[in-house]
């Protein structure tokens, strides 16, 4: 099964490595994965997406709080939470095809940023399958070039891993 | 302070006495402060960094205290990789400090530069690379707690050269440090340990089998004490010998790929399994869909990643074991308890009439020598007390099985990685530790090698370090794989050159005794243990002994290769 795993951790050199390496050497695998200072900077936030039974799970969520650097891990999958994913997608276009790509960038509420005479740019943001269903509409038109950031999710409510973290 | 002076102050201040290591272009600065302060701290001179890394677990081993090693920069920190992974596996305390170049040169791929902390990332509990000065007191102490609390295991700190001539000031701390994200698990979760001890009372036929965390978190007279409340039988991993004394009746033998009959039985049998300070690896389970199959889980460890790792525990207790023990014998020893204390009689039966194979037991001819009676004898002339360091192979197995320890941190073996080139390393750090002791390093020709540089050190300081091989011209147990599972094809595993070890020991500088006469047995480990200073005694034994009883690897425990 598809988890969505939020780590908390240190903000120093090495510590996505560590996350990293430690994905590698005990053969889980990483889906997705996005990371960045949060808060004051002394702490950063990872995301990532990964897959598998629920022990591998139970292992994953251990080992990643066995980390020193690690400050909390949650499984953001367990209760309800907000996803989203940022892609750009740059799609050459003709005569007959700019119109239809402006109006699939309207129908998934997203933004041109930039534009020449032969090619859109388009930010699209959402839920991860929102983002696969855009670029499928989008292919058949001549996408030539695509990134996407990976998730990030924070859990609904008012409580979260920042609060628990600023109060050790 | 310069930043090599704040580091020998640091380790002053944290007790550190002791210290094993290779000078080279990094770390010259810290080994000037350190002739400088000799009065005070200790450097033992080893002749390969991975020796200095291995004494320093095996001081840590017999200790309990956090072995120190210093390694330059580049090869010295690449050297020391073994002895860091080897110190991991099994969760030894260890600090290891290790030169860099200069913070300018990093990643510029400078003389005797590798990028230690990459390298050393996956075999370490943590490591730092320390880039300034500011920080290095902080980081020497952190890396010292984390090094010995939670489950502990090697740290190292990398600290580049010019790090060591900068200046700082030093304050003097005392205080435990603080890091918000590493706070191990102490003390158990009493309503699981009440729920642990309703288990042990409804239990039938239990099995307590208890490992190297029991032995590292010092719980040996709490785990008497509970089996003195329960009368259960204990069985213990390889790492877990002497954490309950071999001779008590209750004690069954290790368990696992070389256990006893009557252990693996009895595990294959039980109704209530306790794991205590033991992580259920491979050379214990065999084939995990038939391990322990009938019974319920307990496991108490102060990793909960070890717990629910390779078999579902049906109770989980986090804690350090010699804590959760404590809160146990409470319960257990509670009159509400006593007065209903389950009946094991019927259990002991089974156990017994397991124990009637006799599953170690060997015939001593009277002209080839059988490794099992050199232990034995051993066992004899050392009265049980000696602390035994090994390598890895047939002869680790067969001390294991014979030798028979009744107290903890008197037992020295590589148990996780397998590191052959670990006994006479770790071994000579033992001996550092306890000169008084009497220090015995098992091990097989082939093992010997791999470090035997470091008996150079051992006569250096004087360290009366006895070896005893067991020689049998083979990698035995490589021999004995290819005897059982590679249809006799010994690829490789016959050393037909060994050095001549009575001549080796003499150009040392040592004693060396051969014995190849089984009457001469007891008088050479006699003569060989009486002489002051170092020894090798080189037994030749029979070469195609086997290491019985064994579970082949995958095959479940209760299906063993008897003699």
């Amino acid at each position: 099964m598809r988890h969505v795993i939020s780590v908390l951790v240190e903000n120093e050199s090495g510590v996505l490595s560590r996350v990293v390496g430690l994905f590698s050497a005990r053969g889980f695998n990483i889906e997705t994965l996005t990371v960045a200072p949060v808060g004051d900077g002394e702490t950063s936030r990872i995301t990532l997406v990964t897959r598998g039974e629920e022990g591998i799970i139970e292992q994953i969520l251990k080992q990643l709080n066995k980390l020193v650097p690690v400050i909390q891990v949650a499984d953001l999958t367990e209760g309800p939470h907000v996803e989203r994913e940022l892609m750009l997608v740059k799609v050459a276009t003709d005569r007959d095809t700019r119109a239809e790509v402006l109006r699939i960038a309207d129908i998934f509420r997203s933004r041109v940023v930039d534009a020449t005479t032969s090619s859109f740019m388009i930010e699209v943001t959402g839920d991860s399958s929102k983002l696969d269903a855009c670029l499928a509409l989008l292919t058949p038109l001549g996408v030539t070039e695509m990134v996407r950031t990976g998730l990030v999710a924070l859990s609904r409510g008012e409580k979260g891993m920042v609060n628990k973290a600023s109060h050790p | 302070m310069t930043g090599a002076q704040i580091v020998i102050q640091t380790l002053l201040d944290l007790g550190v006495d002791t210290l094993f290591g290779y000078p080279g272009g990094t770390v010259l600065y810290i080994y000037d402060e350190l002739y400088k302060n000799k009065h005070r701290i200790h450097h033992y001179l080893t002749r390969h960094e991975q020796g200095a890394v291995h004494a320093a677990d095996g001081y840590a081993r017999v200790t309990g205290r956090v072995g120190v090693a210093i390694v330059t920069s580049g090869p010295g920190a690449t050297n020391a990789v073994t002895g860091l992974a080897t110190a991991h596996m099994d969760s030894i305390p260890l600090l290891c400090i290790s030169g860099q170049v200069p913070v300018a040169l990093i990643g510029n791929d400078a003389f005797q530069e590798a990028d230690t902390v990459g390298i050393t990332r996956s075999c370490t509990k943590h490591n730092f690379l320390v880039r300034d000065v500011n920080d290095l007191a902080r980081v020497l102490r952190e890396a010292h707690y984390i090094a010995r609390t939670g489950r502990p295991g090697p740290v190292l700190v990398d600290i580049p050269k010019d790090v060591t001539v900068a200046e700082a000031e030093y304050v003097h701390s005392a205080a435990e440090p603080k890091i918000r994200s590493y706070r191990p698990t102490q003390i158990g979760h009493i309503g699981q340990i009440r729920r642990g001890a309703r288990m042990l009372q409804q239990a039938k036929k239990p099995v307590l089998y208890v490992g190297g965390g029991a032995v590292l978190s010092n719980a040996s007279d709490e785990l008497f004490r509970l089996v003195e409340g329960l009368g259960f039988p204990v069985t213990n991993t390889l790492m877990g010998l002497g954490s309950f004394p071999a001779a008590d009746e209750r004690f069954i033998g290790m368990l696992g790929m070389h256990g006893t009959y009557e252990a693996n039985m009895a595990v294959s049998h039980c109704d209530l399994l306790v794991a205590i300070g033991a992580r259920f690896d491979d050379r214990v389970t065999g084939k995990i869909s038939v391990f322990a199959p009938h019974a319920t889980i307990i496991h108490i460890d102060v990793d909960p990643t070890s717990i629910s790792k390779n078999v579902k525990v049906d109770l989980p207790i986090v804690g350090d074991v010699k804590q959760v023990l404590g809160q146990l014998n409470e319960l257990v020893h509670a009159p509400e308890f006593q007065s209903a204390r389950p009946d094991v009689s019927d259990w002991w039966e089974d156990i017994n009439g397991w124990r009637k194979r006799e599953c170690l037991r060997y015939t001593q001819g009277p002209d080839v020598i059988e490794p099992q009676y050199v232990l034995q004898c051993l066992h004899t002339v050392t009265k049980g007390e000696a602390i035994i360091a090994t390598d890895v192979g047939q002869h680790q197995m067969w001390a294991a099985q014979f030798y028979g320890f009744q107290k903890p941190r008197r037992w020295l073996t590589s148990g996780g990685l397998g590191t052959m080139g670990y006994g006479l390393p770790a071994g000579m750090g033992a001996q550092v530790a306890m000169p008084d002791a009497q220090v015995v390093v098992i091990t097989g020709e082939g093992s010997l090698q791999m470090n035997i540089q470091e008996f150079a050190t051992c006569l250096q300081y004087h360290l009366p370090v006895k070896v005893v091989i067991l020689n049998n011209g083979y990698l035995g147990m490589v021999r004995q794989w290819q005897e059982f599972f590679y249809q006799r094809r010994y690829a490789e595993s016959d050393m037909d050159v060994t050095p001549d070890f009575v001549k080796l020991a003499e150009a040392y500088g040592a004693l060396g005794l051969r014995c190849d006469k089984v009457a001469d047995v007891t008088a050479t480990l006699e003569k060989g243990l009486a002489y002051p200073g170092t020894v090798i005694m080189d037994f030749h034994v029979n070469r195609e002994a086997n290491v019985y009883p064994m579970v082949p690897a995958g095959a479940g425990l209760s299906e063993m290769i008897l003699i």
